[in-house]
């Protein structure tokens, strides 16, 4: 048996690396600073360590032949998921580039508030280091933070903080949910805030906050059910917040207007630092697809919704929604790339299917080919990125299972085409 | 192999030769010695009348790290209209004014460049400076480290810190994040922003640490040299893009005292006030001064016309930047108690009074400034132009009457505020090789770059002849990359992956001790999971690291 401490995790996409993780062969027993997230994710046993060819068992070498026959054959391939490391990214756009392939992370959809906000006016950000230290005012947008990440307030706000004589006196507001548990309560016992409303009113909810940071005047006295009042006390708490921060997962909007609330915030963030200081704190980071975000970016200049069908990277953050593309029979084999996750399953598609995944993947249809590969973090080294885009961590191998890395049998397919 | 080139004519600064005709010959990725009689050539290249130099390094040019992938993300449209295929032997990507990582590769290739180092590596955001920079093939790459505005340098100098503990957390800090330099960026300033502060002189304050930009340039410029980093401190200044900022500089020369000191991308830093519009230049006093401080360096950051992105550090200037940006997006972080950056898209425009006057102020400054020892040659790439148009720059240089004529067409009021027309300098072939090459090797200590005798690496550049200047430095003849052609005709025809060029200076071990105390209560991440291990750069096979000599070191 070996213990293993600071071990950084690539699943909860904020970043723990203080895990102290047991290794007893191939059983991996998380000891200290689990969570529901990451734990389970550590502790999936391996369950299968052979490749299948049509449901049959085959070595190695005959998974990859038949996974590049059926890349041979095919006139346009998808790949998705994309849930992997750095390196598995790398080789992953590598053998796209190679196939003339469609590309997309699983999480794109969601992700896609948020680009199209970026690249539509832009934003200002933080990360979570200066969130630990500076943050006097933390505003959650529609969505359960603790849910998202159990360990959020325990590592970065209710912790010892540079810039803040007591960081317990931190103002945590929830506008548009409300949390499931306790972790946003203060060690003090001080509760959050919490301003409630359904999904789909948030878009006017936000635009209406924003006209209060704004000064403009407001005629009416609510705005969905909610107090113009209770709005009104929200933007003066940012408007005087010394580091104020807001919090959003773009996936949670409502599909209507998700954009356009990531455009909202983005932009009453730039209008609160006209005199104070306020950030975006987009969260992300899960299955891969900052990873994905980031090494297709330096890749291809784009993010991970890609065609590389006219021999170079395209973008199109709705013409290649992967759901889209199965639907109208626009590909002929799917390629399925998730190393994190062994419930994260590929679509249903009466396509060839070619699945990388980790291992113990449970498939209703047996794919084409199935190669079971390591995760990266427990079987191998690798790097991946947290939610805040600009840290890397460099993730550890903790265990010798023989399993390939995303990398490798990516590489090897692309050797044997 | 033994491979020879065959009478070209040399411009090698770092050996004195300056456009003698001469053979070398390469072996092993080496430039040789002459052979004996018997020893058979196996490759021989005809240079007959053609130019040769070592292969180009760009000593500051933007290409890896977090704002440069932010830059690309911003952008789409900008990708869209340069689309790059891939090819049987090159990767496909997107080019224009933050180009991909593999593009960049090819690009600067073409050009005849085969190093290139990024100025600004946030210590948190290393291991992504280097694994973009890992996805550039075939140069050499390197980068100088940031600090300046972290807070743990800046409790270091309230604590008042010696200065030999402030050395060793510069040496440990460079080691952490595999750098060959080190920069500091509006010091204290990007600080100063996260605490609301919008402007930080030289000697104003940060409202918390009480410590001020001029404090912080000393510290930093002392340990760079007590710890032998070849490289003097990369200095990108305060109060970028403020008309009247060339005071500050000025005064950022004078108060030196003597320590060298590398001013980056000067001609941000060059503006006066004079003038209807308030905006004058200010780049002769500034030559002037740089011609008497024999210590200080510069690179210009030229502006050339046309879309770009502009990438900082400083968020605290592009956030007050922002309302120039164009089209109207722009991002600004504020970097895990580390650092920040700034991202704003920049159309520089010939009918633009001060964009049309940047341009002439970064060309003065190169014409004045008399030692091409101690200027380098930078767009500041992607800020004041994409690295793709330093042949035109080069043009600009050397040819007076298509300088005079690209004047004629600017700005009217521009024009009359600038000395352009009267300064005949043309810089000369050797004068180019000295600012793309030996110099930029010498102010970084690379060992065996930069120069072409016997012993040298064999990165090498042939060019033909052509009074256009722009035309011959666009499209090489050949490129050599450590002996290997890598690019025939201004195309590139092999793709290896170059070095990483590094120092590793020391420091006393016990630094960890307190740096470990600082990382566990206030940062989000283990000391032992921040530094950087040689591993990550190599493990993949593609890379591996060059440890350069310490300054004072016997090579």
């Amino acid at each position: 048996m070996i213990e293993f401490n600071d071990v950084p995790s690539p699943f909860c996409g904020i970043g723990t690396d203080d895990l102290s993780i047991q290794v007893d062969g191939l059983s991996l027993k998380v000891l200290t600073n689990g969570c529901s997230v990451n734990t389970p994710l550590f502790e999936h046993p391996i369950t299968d360590t052979e490749a299948r060819v049509k449901g049959q068992p085959v070595c190695l070498e005959d998974a990859i032949a038949a996974a590049a026959a059926l890349l041979r054959s095919s006139q346009q391939a998808l790949f998705g998921g994309c849930a992997t490391d750095v390196n598995g990214m790398r080789a992953l756009l590598s053998l796209a580039d190679n196939t003339g392939a469609f590309l997309e992370n699983l999480n794109f959809a969601g992700a896609r508030n948020n680009f199209l906000a970026l690249q539509d006016s832009g934003w200002m950000n933080t990360t979570l280091a200066e969130v630990k230290n500076r943050c006097d005012v933390l505003l959650i947008i529609g969505t359960d933070l603790e849910q998202f990440a159990p360990r959020f307030f325990e590592r970065y706000l209710w912790t010892d903080a540079m810039f803040l004589p007591d960081s317990s006196q931190r103002q945590i507001i929830y506008l548009g949910k409300a949390p499931s548990g306790q972790a946003a309560t203060s060690p003090t016992g001080k509760a959050p805030r919490i301003i409630d409303c359904a999904p789909e009113d948030l878009p006017e909810v936000l635009a209406v906050l924003r006209a209060l940071v704004k000064k403009q005047p407001i005629r009416a006295e609510q705005v969905a059910n909610l107090a113009i009042a209770d709005l009104s006390t929200l933007a003066e708490q940012l408007s005087t917040a010394k580091y104020g921060v807001v919090t959003w997962l773009a996936g949670a909007f409502d599909k209507a207007h998700g954009e356009l609330s990531v455009q909202m915030l983005s932009e009453m963030i730039k209008d609160l630092n006209a005199n104070t200081r306020c950030s975006g704190l987009p969260l992300s980071g899960k299955e891969g697809d900052q990873t994905a975000n980031q090494v297709c970016g330096w890749t291809t200049g784009y993010p991970a919704r890609l065609s590389f069908n006219q021999g170079y990277p395209e973008y199109d953050p709705f013409l290649y929604d992967s759901t889209q593309l199965l639907a109208n029979n626009e590909v002929d084999t799917l390629v399925w790339v998730h190393a994190f996750n062994a419930t994260a399953l590929p679509p249903v598609t009466k396509l060839p299917t070619l699945v990388i995944g980790r291992s113990g993947m449970q498939f209703d249809t047996e794919p084409e080919v199935y190669i079971p590969v390591g995760t990266p973090g427990i079987d191998h080294t690798g790097h991946a990125y947290r939610m805040d885009n600009v840290v890397a961590i460099r993730l550890k191998k903790l265990r010798d299972s023989g399993l390939p890395s995303t990398a490798d049998v990516l590489h090897r397919i692309q050797l044997a085409l | 192999m033994l491979t020879k080139l065959t009478g070209g004519t040399i411009y090698d600064p770092a050996n004195g030769i300056a456009g003698q005709q001469h053979d070398i010959y390469i072996q092993d990725g080496r430039i040789v010695n002459p052979p004996t009689a018997d020893q058979a050539i196996d490759q021989e290249y005809n240079l007959q009348g053609k130019v040769v130099m070592s292969g180009a390094i760009d000593m500051h040019t933007h290409i890896g790290g977090g704002k440069g992938n932010i830059a690309r993300m911003l952008m789409p449209e900008d990708h869209r209209a340069d689309p790059v295929a891939r090819t049987h032997i090159c990767r496909s990507g997107c080019g224009h004014a933050m180009p991909s990582t593999f593009i960049t590769g090819y690009r600067y290739a073409e050009m005849g460049y085969t190093s290139c180092f990024e100025p600004a590596i946030l210590p948190i955001n290393a291991r992504q400076a280097h694994m973009e920079m890992a996805d550039i093939p075939i140069i050499d790459k390197g980068g100088y480290v940031m600090l300046g505005s972290d807070d743990y340098l800046l409790r270091m100098l309230t604590a008042k810190k010696d200065q030999q503990a402030i050395n060793d957390y510069v040496a440990w800090t460079i080691q952490a994040a595999k750098a060959i330099g080190v920069k500091v960026v509006n010091p204290g300033g990007i600080n100063a922003f996260k605490f609301n502060q919008r402007k930080l002189d030289l000697d104003e304050q940060n409202n918390h640490y009480g410590v001020t930009p001029r404090e912080i340039l000393h510290v930093l410029a002392t340990a760079v040299k007590a710890i032998g980093v070849s490289h003097p401190l990369h200095v990108h200044g305060c109060n970028l893009g403020v008309p009247g900022n060339m005071h500050t500089t000025l005064d950022t020369i004078q108060g030196m005292a003597g320590l060298p000191m590398h001013l980056t991308h000067i001609q941000f830093h060059s503006y006066g006030t004079e003038g209807d519009f308030k905006f004058s230049s200010g780049a002769a006093q500034i030559a002037e001064a740089i011609n008497k401080n024999k210590n200080i360096t510069i690179d210009v950051g030229q502006v050339l016309f046309g879309q770009t992105v502009t990438a900082s550090g400083d968020n605290m200037r592009q956030h007050a930047n922002h309302k120039h940006a164009n089209p109207n997006k722009w991002v600004t972080m504020d970097i895990e108690c580390d650092a920040g950056c700034g991202v704003v898209p920049f159309k520089y425009k010939d009918q633009n009074f001060v964009n049309a006057l940047q341009w002439a102020i970064g060309l003065e400054t190169f014409l004045l400034v008399d030692d091409p020892w101690r200027i380098f040659l930078t767009t500041d790439h992607p800020n004041g132009a994409p690295f793709t148009s330093y042949p035109h720059l080069i043009r600009l240089l050397m040819d007076k009457s298509f300088r005079n004529d690209m004047l004629a067409t600017l700005h009217p009021e521009a024009q009359k505020m600038t000395t352009l027309a009267s300064i005949d300098r043309e810089y000369s072939l050797n004068e180019i090789a000295i600012m793309t090459r030996a110099g930029a090797a010498k102010l970084i200590g690379l060992k065996d770059r930069g120069g072409l005798s016997a012993g040298n690496w064999a990165d090498i550049t042939v060019y033909t002849e052509h009074s256009n200047r722009e035309l011959m430095f666009t499209k090489p003849d050949y490129v050599f990359k450590d002996g290997t052609l890598v690019v025939l005709n201004g195309s590139v025809v092999a793709t290896p992956w170059g070095t990483t060029h590094t120092i590793k200076p020391n420091y006393d071990a016990s630094v960890e001790k307190e740096l470990q105390s600082y990382f566990d209560r206030y940062l989000t991440m283990k000391l032992g999971n921040f530094k950087m291990s040689d591993d990550e750069i190599t493990e993949d096979g593609r890379g591996h690291i060059t440890v350069h000599p310490l300054a004072g070191d016997v090579a």
